[in-house]
């Protein structure tokens, strides 16, 4: 790609008295992890690419919540609503879309009681819809015929009742979508949600990334889609430690399509 | 005299109704102790729950061996309650088989209940053998054993009497109506119990009906005194269910409630008009405990939960931390509340009100290694067949442990400060959140 991605912020869109087409909520992970810094590149590729009009928050953006809320601490989630509430109120955001299924699972739901009403959307569900607009093309390209694993998102599946839009990337994408035997309603968690991420795990038999990676190998992928910057990085873990990385990779299904575009 | 089984008769029903009662009674006094609940919402859709997940078991057949089972006892019970009703009017009024009027459709319902109660013993059968001698997994947790495993059995042999009871009593009847004996008259289809005849052909007429009356009355006081061990049982469930379907979540299983006390004090903090060392307006409530440390601070619903459950332990069957060897299990955490629940209620009913006994849900009932063990994800909420949602429980002590207690796990405490000093759970500076533009 010659011509530069431009990652506006909504304070620049304010200051040309503009109002982008949707809000691109990063989140922590997106923001600052390594791993799902690439997703947020591949996303924004994306969005680019499909000619849509979007901004950022960027230094405004502050955590939605969501980790202290799962591990007790309402005060601390419901002062962290308030304030991402007041900017996105103070821009008149409308319609949010982020690649973290814990983010849109907390604006979706908890933020309207406390006064943060927005459409807010999952990317894959945004990416279809682009697609549905024809505004994105997503064609087989490298991973046509490849066999790949979908791990659900807990806070996308079962909080949220989305199984279909990633699939159907998926389909759009022309792989050979192979199920694990824990699937949709009832997909096994990647073992960072309610704030595990943040802490060690107790005492067990096994961690629970690599009860998960086994399974998903077990489907002899090529690749495991995901669609959750936290899933990403315990599948990730979990591949590393069961020395499959040289055979399969963990990706979000934004960086599948951007790849098999060459974006 | 001749009237004494009538007696008779009215005195069990009225004992073995009235004592139900008497504990159903307790139980809703019980419920009561939790918070009350706040806003229903739509109640069409919790209707509908109960039509589909209730009645219609959508969730039970999930495990289709399992669903398939408890869908034959569960239609077995709701279908041979009928006959129950017959048996209650004949009791009381001396009459037999009262409802041998309605000709060819008593036929039917006869035959009906008997191949019920046949299917019902099958499948009995098939559940006895899952739970003892196949040992599935779920039934073998550690909170499974003593009266968990007792209770489940119990109930088993239960039914397997009942409904021998009932086939012994048609197949006596159907031989006494054979024999053309006074007060039997002809009636009903038996094509279960006709294959026990044989057992019975050698009989006199006076023993016959000797096992028949036994078998009868036998059958009544079993259902009587199966209705008030329910009370004592996990098996609450066939009454309790479709309540607790109806108050079921309806709103996406993501959305968590947001505690009303804190958005208030929040509102406060964030309001640059208030005076933050203003004493409390007059009248102005203390605000309530944050969390939940005992089942006086669940809320109705949850405690409805606790009786309503009925072990069969898919939630910890499902649940990843169990599967991975934690202690959690959600099937505990409801086994927990309503044992803690009971003693309190036990406490209620020997002091006139609750003497503090020193015991709480948290730590003398449910750990914190437990609590902290949950990663929110649902699975034990979408396996509940019944609409039970332990997460919430997890998610109110847990608050309890962070709000009052300042007891969370000590990495927990550094991302919730760096959440509160930077806006992310990890040490960076906001001021760096969009540095990822710069590699594109």
């Amino acid at each position: 790609m010659s011509e530069s991605i431009k990652v506006p912020t909504m304070a620049e869109y304010m200051a040309q008295g503009k109002q982008p087409e949707v809000l691109f909520w990063v989140g922590c992970a997106g923001s600052f992890d390594d791993r799902a810094k690439k997703i947020s590149k591949a996303f924004v590729k994306l969005l680019h690419n499909a000619k849509v009009d979007f901004a950022v928050l960027g230094t405004e953006e502050s955590c939605t919540g969501d980790p202290a809320k799962r591990a007790g601490n309402e005060f601390l989630f419901q002062m962290q609503a308030m304030m991402n509430i007041q900017v996105l109120n103070g821009y008149e955001i409308k319609k949010i879309v982020t690649a973290c299924p814990h983010c849109f699972n907390t604006l979706k739901n908890e933020y309207p009681e406390l006064g943060g009403n927005y459409e807010v959307m999952h990317h894959t569900q945004f990416l279809k819809s682009l697609l549905n607009e024809g505004r994105l093309k997503v064609a087989g390209g490298k991973f046509k015929g490849k066999r790949i694993t979908f791990h659900d998102p807990c806070y996308l599946g079962r909080a949220n009742n989305e199984y279909e839009a990633p699939r159907e990337l998926l389909e759009k994408l022309e792989v050979e979508l192979v199920e694990m035997k824990r699937c949709k309603s009832r997909g096994l968690c990647c073992g960072a949600g309610g704030a595990q991420m943040f802490k060690e795990p107790e005492k067990g038999d096994k961690d629970i990334n690599i009860e998960r990676t086994e399974e998903a190998i077990e489907t002899q992928p090529e690749v495991i889609a995901a669609g959750c910057p936290f899933c990403n990085t315990m599948l990730t873990d979990g591949v590393k430690a069961k020395e499959k990385e040289t055979e399969v990779a963990v990706m979000d299904i934004a960086e599948m399509i951007a790849n098999a575009e060459d974006l | 005299m001749k009237y004494l089984p009538n007696i008779i008769f009215l005195v069990a029903l009225a004992v073995g109704i009235g004592y139900f009662t008497l504990n159903i009674r307790k139980l809703i006094r019980n419920i009561k102790l939790g918070r009350e609940i706040e806003e229903l919402g739509d109640k069409k859709e919790r209707w509908g729950n109960v039509v589909r997940i209730a009645l219609g078991q959508s969730k039970m057949v999930v495990r289709p061996v399992a669903g398939i089972m408890h869908i034959i006892v569960y239609v077995g019970f709701v279908i041979i309650n009928l006959e129950v009703l017959e048996i209650i009017i004949d009791g009381l009024f001396g009459t037999h088989r009262v409802f041998a009027s309605l000709g060819p459709v008593y036929d039917l319902l006869i035959a009906s209940f008997e191949i019920l109660a046949l299917l019902v013993i099958v499948a009995v059968v098939v559940f006895w053998i899952r739970r003892n001698v196949q040992r599935l997994r779920r039934f073998m947790n550690p909170e499974m054993k003593g009266w968990p495993k007792n209770d489940a059995n119990y109930i088993l042999y239960f039914e397997v009497v009942l409904m021998t009871l009932f086939l012994t009593m048609n197949a006596t009847d159907h031989q006494l109506q054979h024999l053309g004996s006074a007060h039997y008259t002809q009636a009903g289809m038996f094509p279960v119990s006709s294959y026990l005849l044989p057992v019975f052909s050698d009989m006199s007429e006076q023993s016959l009906i000797l096992v028949e009356r036994t078998a009868w009355w036998l059958h009544i006081i079993g259902i009587l005194i199966f209705l008030n061990y329910l009370y004592f049982s996990k098996h609450l469930h066939i009454i309790l269910a479709f309540p607790n379907v109806f108050f079921g979540k309806v709103v996406p299983k993501g959305k968590f409630k947001n505690l009303e006390s804190v958005t208030k004090e929040v509102k406060l903090m964030m309001d640059p008009n208030a005076d933050p060392f203003a004493a409390p307006a007059e009248g102005t409530e203390v605000p309530a405990k944050f969390g939940a440390s005992d089942v006086m601070d669940l809320s109705r619903i949850q405690l409805l939960n606790a009786y309503t459950c009925t072990e069969c332990g898919r939630c910890t069957s499902e649940c990843p931390a169990n599967q991975t060897g934690k202690k959690l299990s959600p099937r505990k955490i409801m086994m927990d509340t309503r044992d803690r629940l009971e003693e309190i209620g036990k406490n209620i009913n020997k002091n006139g009100e609750f003497k503090d006994d020193g015991k709480q849900l948290l730590d003398d009932y449910i750990t914190r290694e437990e609590l902290w063990a949950c990663t929110t994800c649902n699975a034990c909420v979408e396996a509940c067949p019944v609409s039970i949602d332990p997460l919430s429980i997890i998610m109110d002590m847990r608050q309890y442990l962070v709000m009052e207690k300042s007891a969370a796990p000590n990495e927990l405490n550094i991302s919730m400060t760096n959440i509160e000093n930077n806006g992310a759970p990890w040490p960076y500076n906001q001021m760096d959140r969009l540095n990822w533009k710069n590699e594109l």
